[in-house]
């Protein structure tokens, strides 16, 4: 697939994290390779949303910097997210719009075209293409706001816990896609409150690294 | 707790410049005002009502410059994300709705002895009333979330904005009153105006920036103690 | 397709499809307008009077009515936040969105103007200045209305708070789209008017995108 950068490397060094008036964490450190996955585990509140925030730009660190391939993300953000693929929490799902239409919408942001068929295919919602997202069970509609990562190609992948409300087919899908993304050069960070059985994935637990008095 | 490394140096500049600043504010208003009062002519047509504009005119004037301070503070804010800039801005903010206050009732209590009327729509009145409302707003929306940093930004960025198109309102409630003038244009006086009258309205004018100076400071050591004691009870 | 065009079908296919927009805000327009003549009683000159001032308003805040649509569905089910992390400039997502939401509010309000014109006994002679000013004026209060609509995403009471931010910011546009329907309406020159709301519209067009897209980034940090 066009646009994947190989040989680049994702880190982060020395990050300190402020949400609201609150230090979430502080001191967190990552190094990601071409082909790498980590893995975010740490208790409720403990900055792994915050920390995949950090990777994707939407907030900056309050200490640290965040560099790939050598260069800090946030001298060049327009470039850093043509090179990412970010699923929070939320779908991102329009009820109104078939599974279809919501996909292809995202393709055409990212300026690829008939991503979203195979994109479809490859998470077993071609039967339901035609079908307005309101019509979908949750978990489909969850797969659908995954299908998004193959609907166009981009190197870095950040889940936020990916395969909460998933069935185990579909958790079995999630990790194939993983794994091919893995092997043609991509990297993946997502946080996790279960084990995920990833091959080589490094583990960041962010509990070590919080700083919040717990009442 | 670094975060609070500068203010410490604000805390012991602003406890130096105090005294001497709410000194000054005093001296200078009392100044102004017995210079307004009773060496100052009373006119020959609205008699001793037009003394109300010694407080109206310095109140309009710090009602617009609060606000470029507030823009300004709201720039620095945004821009090198320093943390005393949005505590200076929302701590002027209720100053600078406070002096558009007195001078939108002064220019009321004025009105009534002039025209006969409570209010009047002219070019001048019309644009304070809707810095009013800009300094309402702002003062609304710092305080419309429960994330009070995002509240803080948000307002920033409406400072800004509201300084942008502030002109821009002066410039069309200026239009909108000479398309609709019918009668007397009220003027203030302009360059005719004798020095007996102007030099108290600049001595009062100075007493009024002295009085913002010294509210604001208070303002600010109060918000930085509050985050203090906030950062102490649960923890940053 | 570029992603401008996307975002822009996007959201006209949405609110076509959610249905009932469009005819809320034209619904509300007209009815607010006839209120008037209830209010003022039915007297053809004094109507004639008021009616660019009534339009005026009323369109006004049947548009601010409907900016709270304009990024808050999106912001609630996370479109908002992956919209900021696609390649498209933020200013340019927010132009798109400001465009369907003209072609969803401001367009058709310009196209029932001049019917409730007609009830207002609004004078012949001011139609063609009205329809100008309405249309120079309202893509105007979709671009102010957006910063407003970003700024107060999440807010607690966010729908008065928004009135509150952008009435005082939508003067300028009442007072010369006032001006410009009224002065063809006397048989005086309307063009000044005209020429100062092109420029609003053009200093808009220029900035609010950006203020707008600076408002929802901090959204999000």
């Amino acid at each position: 697939m066009a646009g994947r950068e190989l040989q680049k490397s994702f880190t982060g060094e020395g990050l300190a994290c402020r949400r609201g008036e609150r230090r979430v964490f502080q001191g967190v450190a990552f190094a990601l390779a071409p082909g790498g996955a980590l893995l975010l585990g740490g208790p409720n509140g403990s900055g792994k949303t915050s920390l995949l925030r950090l990777m994707a730009g939407l907030a900056q660190p309050e200490q640290g910097v965040i560099t790939w391939d050598g260069g800090a993300i946030a001298d060049d953000p327009a470039v850093h997210r043509t090179r990412l693929h970010y699923i929070g929490h939320q779908e991102a799902v329009k009820l109104a719009l078939t599974a279809e239409e919501n996909l292809a919408f995202w393709a055409d942001m990212r300026g690829t075209a008939n991503g979203a068929t195979d994109a479809l295919r490859r998470f077993k919602l071609d039967a339901r293409a035609t079908w307005p997202a309101r019509y979908l069970s949750a978990g489909e509609r969850k797969r659908l706001g995954l299908a998004r990562l193959l609907a166009s190609a981009a190197a870095l992948w950040l889940l936020d816990e990916p395969i909460t409300s998933l069935d185990a087919e579909s958790t079995e899908i999630l990790l194939t896609a993983i794994a091919e993304h893995r092997s043609a050069g991509g990297c993946v960070a997502l946080a996790t409150h279960a084990p995920l059985p990833l091959p080589g994935a490094q583990t960041l637990s962010l509990a070590a690294h919080t700083t919040w008095r717990q009442a | 707790m670094q975060r609070f490394a500068n203010p410490a140096r604000f805390m012991r500049l602003s406890a130096m410049l105090l005294p001497w600043s709410a000194i000054a504010a005093a001296v200078l208003i009392a100044i102004g005002f017995y210079g307004a009062l009773f060496i100052a002519p009373p006119d020959y047509q609205q008699g001793e009502a037009v003394k109300i504009m010694y407080v109206h005119v310095p109140s309009a004037w710090l009602a617009s410059l609060v606000y470029a301070v507030m823009a300004v503070a709201s720039a620095v804010a945004l821009i090198w994300r320093h943390p005393l800039a949005h505590i200076a801005a929302e701590s002027a903010a209720p100053i600078g709705a406070c002096f558009t206050f007195v001078c939108l009732a002064t220019g009321s209590l004025w009105g009534e002895p002039m025209w006969g009327t409570w209010w009047v729509w002219d070019a001048r009145l019309t644009s304070v009333l809707v810095l009013f409302f800009l300094y309402i707003g702002f003062i609304a929306l710092a305080n419309a979330f429960d994330d009070r940093t995002r509240g803080s930004r948000a307002a920033a960025i409406l400072a800004i904005v509201g300084v942008v198109n502030l002109p821009i309102i002066k410039f069309s409630v200026d239009w909108w009153n000479t398309l609709h003038q019918k009668a007397s244009v009220f003027r203030m006086g302009g360059p005719t105006i004798a020095t007996s009258m102007l030099w108290p309205l600049l001595v009062i004018a100075a007493g009024f920036l002295f009085l913002f100076a010294v509210l604001l400071m208070l303002r600010m050591r109060t918000a930085l103690l509050r985050a203090k004691l906030r950062a102490l009870r649960f923890g940053t | 397709m570029s992603g401008f065009a996307a975002l822009l079908t996007r959201d006209l296919r949405l609110a076509f499809r959610q249905g009932g927009d469009v005819a809320n805000v034209v619904a509300f327009f007209a009815l607010a307008v006839i209120l008037f003549p209830f209010g003022v009683g039915p007297d053809p000159d004094l109507m004639a009077r008021i009616a660019a001032g009534v339009l005026w308003v009323t369109a006004l805040l049947a548009a601010l009515l409907s900016l709270e649509r304009l990024f808050d569905a999106d912001y609630q089910d996370g479109s908002l936040e992956a919209l900021s992390l696609m390649p498209v400039p933020l200013e340019i997502q927010v132009l798109a969105k400001c465009a369907a939401h003209w072609l969803t509010t401001g367009l058709p309000l310009t196209i029932i103007a001049p019917l409730l014109a007609l009830v207002l006994h609004f004078d012949a002679a001011g139609y063609p200045a009205l329809i100008a000013a309405l249309l120079l004026g309202t893509p105007v209060l979709s671009l102010i209305g957006a910063i407003g609509a970003a700024l107060t995403l999440g807010a607690r009471r966010a729908g008065v708070l928004l009135s509150l931010l952008v009435l005082p910011l939508y003067i300028p546009v009442l007072i010369f789209g006032v001006a410009a329907s009224e002065a063809a309406a006397l048989g005086l020159e309307s063009r000044p008017h005209l020429l100062l709301l092109a420029a609003l519209l053009a200093g808009s067009l220029a900035l609010a995108p950006w203020a707008a897209a600076a408002a929802l980034r901090q959204a999000f940090e």
